[in-house]
């Protein structure tokens, strides 16, 4: 598809998903409490989007995955938070 | 157009939805053994449900003149419980020659843990004593990457098992290539929210190839869509992709992976 396809294609959506993101930073912000891993795995996840790179989805994706691999000793739970619990920066 | 469902739990939906995949031109639809939402008491609680898929379903189905198939294992959630998991692994052979069996599956992990990787290879283990098909499913969310990588070390290292006789499921963007370049089919499920939306869906297919890729919906009891194969060929379709192709990614390649399997036959 052409760059003008695409866009008639995807823009509308990709917008409204824009601000539901913005919408979603304003409602975390003016809530009561402090961030958790999730929320800074998602903003470290975010300054993907403004960097020139291809793979956007790639790396944003990386940046919400567990980088380790040796296996857990036991699962403790079934379910998945969406963010590695011990990210950090 | 013609579609084949390959991951469809048509336990957890209603009649209905059988009726609305024949309209949209399901050929066929394929069943995993999975996770019900809650944890079984015991080994005769997989004895039932493996009866369901193997004797129920294939029924229920048959009402729209939708030829029904199924893999069976003990889900990688209920995996932690070793005693559980040997006893259900045991009762697998009872069912295995059933008309409808395609192999064994869905297995593979959840939480990446130790127990999840001993069941794991008692599954492959069976699937190579009696010559199965492998579905494989991979983690959710944040596991997935780890899960994946898991999966893949340990069936490069059985000998036994061919990676074109494996599909590995629920890929995205970080590791639809690390399935593919290591000869094993893959998987994109298309959900609301988690795992893949068509869009990206069809971003992959363009990316990595159609050649050992196909698309389900993985419907059941959470929030799914049993029409998203159809929905995301539409798609394609105002992409601009030909029926040719579409038909060669939605109904010819599960077609070629699971006609490996004797069972497969479609009238």
């Amino acid at each position: 598809m052409t760059r003008d396809e695409v866009l008639n294609l995807y823009f509308l959506d990709a917008r409204s998903k824009l601000i539901d993101l913005a919408a979603f930073l304003d409602r975390v912000e003016g809530s009561a409490g402090e961030d958790d891993f999730r929320v800074r795995s998602f903003r470290a996840a975010l300054r993907h989007l403004s960097e020139s790179e291809r793979e956007k989805a790639k790396a944003v994706l990386l940046t919400l995955s567990d980088p380790t691999t040796e296996p857990l000793e036991k699962a403790t739970t079934k379910g998945a938070a969406g963010a590695w619990p011990q990210f950090k920066s | 157009m013609r579609y084949i469902e390959p991951h469809a739990h048509m336990v957890s939906r209603v009649t209905d939805d059988y009726a609305a995949m024949a309209m949209a031109g399901c050929q066929a639809v394929c069943e995993p053994a999975f996770w019900a939402g809650f944890d079984r008491g015991s080994a005769e609680g997989f004895r039932d449900y493996f009866s369901l898929l193997t004797e129920h379903e294939p029924k229920r189905a048959a009402n729209f003149l939708l030829p029904h198939f199924c893999w069976l294992c003990i889900n990688p959630k209920e995996s932690e419980d070793l005693k559980l998991a040997d006893e259900v692994l045991a009762i697998i052979p009872e069912f295995i020659d059933r008309p409808n069996v395609l192999g064994i599956g869905e297995i593979g992990l959840n939480k990446n843990s130790r127990n999840e990787i001993i069941v794991l290879e008692k599954h492959v283990d069976l699937a190579a004593r009696f010559n199965q098909l492998i579905l494989v499913h991979t983690p959710h969310l944040e596991d997935k990457l780890k899960g994946t990588r898991l999966i893949i070390d340990l069936l490069k290292n059985e000998s036994r098992i061919e990676p074109g006789r494996v599909l590995i499921d629920h890929v995205e963007e970080h590791t639809a290539p690390l399935v593919l370049e290591a000869g094993f089919w893959a998987g994109i499920t298309l959900y609301p929210q988690s795992k893949c939306t068509p869009p990206r869906a069809i971003d992959m297919v363009e990316r990595f190839g159609a050649e050992r890729l196909w698309l389900n919906c993985a419907c059941d009891w959470g929030k799914s869509d049993p029409l998203a194969v159809p929905k995301t060929a539409l798609e394609m379709r105002t992409r601009g992709h030909s029926e040719e192709k579409i038909d060669f990614l939605v109904y010819r390649n599960p077609c070629r992976f699971l006609g490996q399997s004797p069972v497969f036959k479609l009238s």
